[in-house]
């Protein structure tokens, strides 16, 4: 129950502070890599100065999370996949203005074309899983 | 206000604020570093035989939702609702583009250019270097070829 609620709170926040930064909505977000608006820097500034201190105080004030958890100290690693995925990533971004946690967010503004592209983040994640993979067998 | 910031400061500041404040909830009571992209590669595990982020696919999914409620709660409250006029086409080849690459590079906005540049890490900030100067470029040539809005 604590655990819902925490990710209901979370995920809340985290949807709310996107529609409010107005990244939900493509428009904002090509006018940033148009760079007619630079405002989508300010969002990554504020949301970084809050998790570039919370990351690195939290584990120091607590052995575990509020819930008695691990605290994660995972620091995404280079791989091979690092470059071309963001190079593929910032061409589908750059077209779309979509990220995932944007078009998610963009849902609940009511903006119903964004699920055509949800729906291509699917599938481009699918493709990936497989190659990543192997093609799966569906039997068993 | 002109440029760079001709719609004001306030609305990114405090959205950039509620996101990052999202992200340590999800830190301070799960433990876990919540990157956006991730939620693709676990959905998935539900009708697929893939396996990758099978294990958080649960909350993942109950985030994302949240996120949906979040976002819903702004608009409803601030009169924000909004429809895009990018084309259907942008969004779907956009969005493949943008589903098959943040899996291979392992994150996202959020994954990559939250959590992981204030994790510092090195990957993360070369990957954000990355996408930021790509989507630059290839949204200043969809805009020249007169592809609007």
């Amino acid at each position: 129950m604590k655990r819902l609620i925490s990710i209901l709170l979370g995920g809340g926040l985290f949807g709310y502070g996107l529609a409010w930064s107005g990244m939900a909505r493509p428009e904002v977000v090509l006018s940033f890599l148009q760079l007619r608006d630079l405002g989508l820097l300010l969002v990554m500034a504020a949301a970084l100065a809050v998790t570039t201190i919370g990351f690195r105080l939290a584990p120091r004030l607590r052995q575990t999370t509020l819930l008695g958890l691990p605290f994660s100290h995972e620091v995404k690693p280079m791989l091979a996949g690092t470059v071309p995925g963001a190079v593929i990533f910032g061409m589908g971004w750059g077209l779309s203005g979509l990220c995932p946690g944007a078009a998610v967010a963009s849902i609940g503004i009511g903006n119903g074309p964004v699920l055509i592209g949800l729906a291509g983040m699917l599938v481009g994640a699918y493709l990936q899983g497989v190659l990543a993979e192997g093609r799966p067998k569906l039997q068993g | 206000m002109g440029f760079p910031f001709p719609n004001g400061v306030t609305s990114y500041l405090y959205g950039g604020l509620f996101l990052g404040l999202g992200l340590m909830v999800m830190y301070l009571t799960l433990g876990v570093k919540a990157g956006a992209s991730s939620v693709l590669s676990s959905t998935l595990t539900y009708v697929t035989p893939l396996k990758a982020e099978r294990s958080s696919r649960d909350w993942r999914l109950l985030f994302a939702l949240a996120m949906v409620l979040g976002a819903w709660l702004y608009a409803a409250t601030h009169q924000s609702f909004f429809v895009t006029a990018v084309g259907w086409w942008r969004l779907a080849l956009g969005g493949l583009l943008v589903g098959f690459g943040t899996r291979l590079s392992s994150g996202c906005t959020s994954g990559h250019g939250i959590c992981g540049v204030a994790s510092f890490s090195r990957a993360s900030l070369l990957a954000v270097a990355v996408f930021m100067a790509v989507a630059i470029v290839t949204a200043r040539v969809v805009l020249l070829l007169g592809v609007t809005p």
